[in-house]
């Protein structure tokens, strides 16, 4: 789960790291009053989405009057927000972010991931802040740091000192970034982190350690027991159908193309959208039904799949293992019989009751195509979404 | 022969009175499994499916001489159950809960690679000798007795895998379902070694998914160190960058993890690989000249 950037650096501030004085507001009125409360000439806004590269499609700006605050919120509350990371309709914003301004002299770069490979929790820190990181690590990966934190022992200082010498840090610099890197550290651990990046932190003119940004990443397998964090969630930066699916434990991702998909298990969802183009036609979504899947869940997972436009045929591939054919098959004829089908359903069944599942749906008279085998219910579905006989 | 588990491997099952282990034990218990008891705190003295129930893990393998155990524990409750049982001297931990905190796994972890202890999950269907011990939530009834051991992220490709096999008549020595998590109790490469040292097992049926680096890991060692004929099928050419495709570890993070360099590695290794699931079967056909 992401967290947005006032979220984060409201965290970040109740472990004691050094961020800006800062107030997330919904109008313009409230951003005017949150930079005369900060006070000073400048202050820095910034649009609250959940996607990278802000600066550069204008969602961050350097205020220097509070008329330029104003207009930055009124510009920006209730538009979206189109990023490189972003897809072409972009992010809604709905929160400005108003910030104190700091004075930059370096950008340097601290982030932290669960690393697979090493099976540790990984700090990496680079002098190249302010840019991609995953450029940096491509293009110059010797200008990465690492630091690796053993979960018995926990993240020790002299990791943090370590990694502050080699970033070319001096004297009181050296015990901001230990504090800085034990903190986060803690942060990680006691918060059920996946992810945390501050791109850039900066040493400020007057020489201290900050933190500019803030990212934070939620595990979202740990949320049952982070309440707290798990009702900072934001559904709006996500997609409706995805929020919706994940409300009945579905795993959905919409995708471009027009064959709606319905699958149990992820990885038989992904093998069937990869047959799906293999067989010439595109996938419309992802969408893992599970393995403990309930007729109501299907049903759902049926309408969210038919909710997409693009959709011009449905595939649904089945293979039992907890989960019987049959209860699927009745998902379907009743989520046919409540929202209507106006595509054609192509259905494959295998494993447990996989009879009696096709069965059902062959006496429900409704217009259901059965796919023979994998291959050919892939291949029955490309046709019939092309507009061609299945 | 076959690796992990055969007919005489006794297990135990922690979680054993829920619902999800009670109806996976029956489906053990039909299928031939030497379940020789069950865990649930407070129940011990106590049957359940007419085999005694421990308070602890050390009772029950004290009790039963049990060397494996299949856990079906809510996720909140696996850290704790996994290193019950590897405290225990369970040699075999195969924990089938999807869910697990990641951050709790890699102590679970960071234990396992200091014990004697092999664990296999989480978020796995198990592992299965046909014929003779099923531990975990498979079809059992798919399986034939055989010679390809298929080792796979995924619990449906799985049995996708399965199906193929059978109906060739092939059969499968062992299948073990590594799971979906970014961080497994065991690794491609581990179940690859214990296949290859295994005499019954010809032939090799790998299913990756996009999401870290574990298909390129086994590449290399399948380039050093194994000699049997490998089909690889990775799950995800279509997935998109950035997202969680379902499986918590199958994510392109970075631009890393995709499923054209996995393919690409597998062939390099002299991996016999395939684009379409469907075709395992006649691969496999193809490259041991079976019939």
């Amino acid at each position: 789960m992401n967290l947005h950037e006032y979220q984060a650096k409201g965290l970040f501030a109740e472990y004691g790291l050094p961020v800006s004085e800062g107030y997330a507001v919904d109008t313009a009125d409230e951003a005017v009053a949150a930079a005369e409360k900060i006070g000073g000439e400048r202050w820095v806004v910034k649009v609250q989405v959940h996607a990278g590269g802000r600066g550069k499609a204008g969602g961050v700006k350097l205020a220097d009057t509070l008329d330029e605050v104003r207009d930055f919120a009124n510009n920006w509350i209730g538009k979206n927000l189109v990023t490189f990371q972003t897809d072409e309709n972009g992010q809604p914003v709905s929160k400005i972010y108003v910030e104190s301004c700091t004075d930059i002299d370096t950008e340097l770069y601290l982030g932290a991931v669960v690393d697979r490979g090493s099976r540790r929790v990984v700090f990496m820190a680079s002098t190249e802040g302010g840019v991609e990181i995953e450029k940096v690590a491509e293009e110059t990966p010797e200008k990465i740091l690492r630091a690796e934190i053993d979960p018995y022992t926990g993240a020790l200082p002299y990791q943090g000192r370590e990694l502050a010498f080699k970033l070319g840090l001096k004297g009181p610099q050296i015990r901001q970034f230990t504090d800085l890197f034990m903190g986060l550290a803690k942060l990680f651990q006691e918060l059920d982190c996946s992810l945390l990046e501050i791109n850039p932190l900066v040493v400020t003119a007057e020489g201290n350690i900050h933190c500019l940004d803030a990212k934070v990443n939620i595990d979202g397998n740990a949320l049952y027991r982070q309440p707290r964090l798990a009702e900072m969630n934001d559904p709006s930066q996500e997609d409706e159908r995805e929020a919706q699916a994940a409300e009945y434990s579905l795993n959905y991702v919409a995708l471009d193309g027009t064959i709606g998909c319905m699958v149990n298990g992820a990885g038989l969802a992904m093998g069937t959208m990869d047959l799906v183009k293999l067989h010439g036609g595109n996938p419309a979504n992802f969408l893992d039904v599970g393995g403990g899947a309930t007729k109501e869940a299907v049903a759902e997972a049926f309408k969210i799949i038919l909710s997409d436009d693009a959709v011009t045929a449905v595939l649904i591939n089945i293979f039992g293992g907890i989960v019987s054919c049959a209860t699927i098959a009745e998902g379907i004829i009743g989520a046919v019989e409540e929202v209507g089908v106006e595509v054609p359903v192509v259905v494959r069944f295998e494993g447990n009751n996989s009879e009696l599942g096709r069965k059902t749906l062959a006496d429900s008279g409704l217009n259901i195509i059965p796919g023979e085998s994998l291959v050919d219910a892939v291949q029955k579905a490309v046709a019939a979404a092309a507009g061609g006989q299945a | 022969m076959s690796i992990l588990i055969d007919k005489n491997t006794k297990v135990i099952c922690q979680g054993f009175t829920g619902s999800q282990g009670t109806l996976h034990s029956e489906q053990a218990l039909a299928y031939g499994t030497q379940l020789v008891g069950g865990v649930t705190p407070s129940k011990g003295g106590s049957e359940h499916l007419g085999l005694p129930v421990f308070d602890t893990v050390a009772d029950a393998v004290a009790a039963t001489g049990a060397t494996a155990s299949v856990i079906y524990v809510p996720a909140g409750f696996c850290k704790d159950s996994i290193l019950e049982a590897l405290n225990a001297g369970i040699e075999l931990i195969v924990c089938i809960t999807e869910g697990i905190p990641t951050l709790d796994m890699l102590t679970v972890k960071a234990r396992l690679d200091v014990s004697n202890a092999r664990m296999i999950g989480p978020n796995c269907p198990g592992v299965i000798t046909p014929g003779e011990c099923k531990i975990g939530i498979m079809p059992g009834d798919i399986h034939l007795p055989g010679k390809v051991g298929i080792v796979s992220r995924s619990g449906t490709l799985t049995y996708e895998a399965v199906k193929q096999t059978t109906d060739r008549g092939f059969g499968q020595s062992t299948c073990v379902g590594i799971g979906g998590d970014p961080i497994p109790g065991s690794h491609f490469i581990d179940v690859l070694g214990m296949f290859q040292e295994d005499p019954d097992t010809e032939a090799i049926v790998m299913v990756g998914e996009i999401g870290g680096t574990a298909e390129e890991e086994a590449a290399a060692f399948i380039k050093a160190n194994v000699t049997k004929p490998v089909v690889g099928y990775i799950a995800g050419v279509t997935a998109p960058p950035g997202k969680r495709m379902g499986h918590a570890g199958a994510i392109i993070a970075g631009g890393k993890g995709t499923a054209d360099e996995k393919f690409a590695a597998l062939e390099d290794a002299g991996v016999r690989t395939v684009r379409s699931l469907a075709e395992i079967g006649d691969a496999l056909a193809e490259v041991t000249g079976w019939s």
